[in-house]
């Protein structure tokens, strides 16, 4: 029986945005390939979650629980999903373009000898050919590619934050299949031996309504501490461009853009971040932005909806007293 | 220890906007008078494997798919301190997609003798879909994990740290590995000394083809490909900046804060 294929993940113990955006993916792609809908849920112990994920557009859940699966771990989560895969026998599989889905995702197309296409932001079908097209950012974001699988089955990472979460339906209901995994200790190349937080106000990226950013012309440590407090004020995240993370001015992953977080906060202030293109393509899915900076021919000025050419720690500091005064009122 | 280091040859990802061009014929950017150099990433990957040898001794190679322009790439990684380059220049080649290009890689590693560490950048500066590495350590049939940004050697094993949404994990991985790389201030990729790109030049780089290689040609070339690229644009992107004035930074700031409560945005 072909179908659409999500994988579900869970963060914090309930099932992530990510999910709920894969499965408005897949909800489309049923619209255009009368096909049906099938989310996998890999973990330990995830019944709580099936009834979830019928009520937000699953018609089907494949439901694998194994010891091994208590958290990611490539060989193991591969092993799993190709062989959910078999049983499903999916003609598109949908994993969310973050650190697991980047490496999952083309693991799984070679072994199901599938079409990969990493980090689509948009389909549709063909008008020419009926053929299902994806269309997905190249050359650091500077230009949009179109791709076509050729064989029958394809495995896709979609570009988080760019599609709407699936909304839920009442008494929406489906079929729950249990898929025996089978998995061994000795099949696992790599093991998880220690894990270090670095979020600075304790609010995910990816999820926050409002992401505090500096650049290269924040010129160090200190001033991400400005931004830092800024965000505290905001109740926002504080994220990074690449030029900023690998002077070691703050952890590679405040790191926003194509090889970093994709954010879509309501508000996104950029704070001396120039606008390369490789960092636009992360926040493309912001509602608002803003920017600061002294240049006033930077490129982030063509993407920001408001902008201040100012020296950006004059108008931080001063927009923290700001907003204290503007939160209290 | 034998490292790996899979390197690609681009147009320089840094090319302005103004510069950027999408060749219509060939639905690829346009080379225009813009600089090739090595993908980014690649080349902290690079940084990585030399960083390795220098601590613990290791025999770096650095190998490359691409055409003859290819070779000033490897001779780059020669300068900076590789000790042996292979080019894969086939017109066969021509095409390929991730499978294709991860056979290619792989038949060299393997032919290239024996292999503890192979690294690859985490995503190439133009296509960046990622899908190569995990292509090629699934060829190889050996551990792989992405986004890794520093690497130590134990024994028979790597500890690796790996950048994830939220902070950073250590992971142990048995020898052989493969591991995309990801920046950080650790491993910026050094300039080049005069003296070293004096003797780089002087190293012979092998160029071998598909057949040197026992490539299948099912597996390679534009036939062979998975997945196929119809079109290549620049999207058309209207904004307007509302600029937020004041005679102060203090008097700018507070007119923001000001615009941001009337969208209801603070």
């Amino acid at each position: 029986m072909p179908g659409i294929l999500i994988l579900a993940t869970t963060k914090d113990g309930r099932l992530s945005r990510d999910t709920w955006e894969l499965l408005t993916g897949a909800r489309r792609l049923k619209e255009k390939l009368a096909e049906p809908v099938a989310a996998a849920l890999l973990g330990t112990e995830v019944g709580a979650y099936v009834p979830l994920l019928f009520a937000h557009g699953a018609d089907k859940v494949y439901r694998a629980e194994h010891p091994l699966l208590e958290g990611y771990q490539g060989d193991a989560y591969t092993l799993a999903l190709h062989q959910v895969c078999e049983r499903a026998q999916p003609t598109v599989v949908l994993l969310p373009g973050d650190v697991m889905g980047r490496e999952l995702g083309p693991r799984l197309a070679y072994r199901l000898q599938a079409a990969f296409v990493g980090e689509f932001i948009d389909f549709d079908l063909d008008q020419a050919s009926g053929r299902l097209q994806f269309t997905r950012q190249t050359y650091g974001g500077k230009a949009m590619a179109v791709v076509q699988p050729r064989v029958n089955s394809v495995v896709a990472t979609a570009k988080l934050r760019t599609l709407e979460p699936a909304a839920q339906e009442e008494g929406r209901t489906g079929e729950e299949i249990r898929v025996d995994v089978a998995l061994e200790a000795s099949q696992l190349k790599t093991r998880l031996i220690g894990k270090v937080q670095e979020e600075a106000t304790g609010i995910n990226l990816g999820d926050a309504k409002i992401v505090v950013s500096g650049g290269r012309g924040v010129h160090g440590p200190e001033g991400f501490k400005v931004l830092e407090e800024l965000a505290q004020v905001l109740k926002g995240a504080v994220g990074a461009s690449r030029a900023a993370t690998d002077a070691g001015w703050v952890p590679p992953s405040w790191q926003i853009g194509q090889t970093g977080r994709n954010v879509s906060p309501e508000l996104y202030l950029a704070f001396g971040i120039s606008g390369a293109t490789q960092h636009v393509a992360g926040i493309s899915g912001s509602k608002t932005i803003v920017a600061v900076n002294t240049d006033p021919a930077a490129p982030i000025f063509k993407v920001a909806q408001l902008g201040i050419v100012e020296d950006w720690k004059a108008v931080a500091t001063a927009m923290i007293e700001r907003c204290k005064e503007l939160t209290r009122a | 220890m034998n490292i790996v280091v899979c390197i690609k040859q681009i147009i320089d990802p840094e090319t302005p906007m103004s510069q950027f061009a999408i060749d219509p014929r060939t639905k690829r950017q346009a080379p225009g008078n813009n600089p090739l150099v090595i993908s980014p990433y690649d080349a902290n990957a690079l940084e990585v494997a030399i960083k390795l040898k220098e601590k613990q001794g290791a025999k770096v190679t650095a190998v490359s798919v691409g055409g003859a322009t290819t070779t000033t790439a490897l001779r780059s990684a020669l300068s900076m301190g590789a000790d042996e380059a292979i080019l894969v220049n086939d017109p066969l080649l021509a095409g390929s997609d991730q499978r294709g290009i991860a056979h290619a890689l792989a038949n060299t590693i393997r032919k290239a003798g024996t292999y503890d560490l192979i690294l690859t950048g985490c995503e190439s500066g133009d296509w960046a879909d990622r899908a190569v590495p995990a292509f090629l350590a699934e060829e190889l049939g050996i551990g792989y994990v992405g986004y890794v940004t520093r690497i130590e050697v134990r024994d028979e094993q790597v500890v690796v740290r790996r950048v994830v949404e939220d902070g950073y994990e250590l992971i142990e991985a048995k020898i052989p590995f493969l591991a995309a790389i990801s920046s950080d201030e650790t491993n910026t990729a050094r300039y080049a000394k005069l003296r070293d790109i004096m003797t780089a030049a002087k190293k012979t780089i092998p160029v071998w083809k598909s057949a040197d290689l026992g490539l299948d040609p099912e597996r390679i070339g534009s036939g062979a490909a998975k997945v196929a690229i119809t079109d290549v644009y620049i999207p058309v992107k209207e904004s307007r900046c509302e600029m937020i004035e004041g005679n102060t930074p203090e008097e700018k700031a507070a007119n923001l804060a000001v615009r941001l409560r009337e969208l209801k945005l603070i």
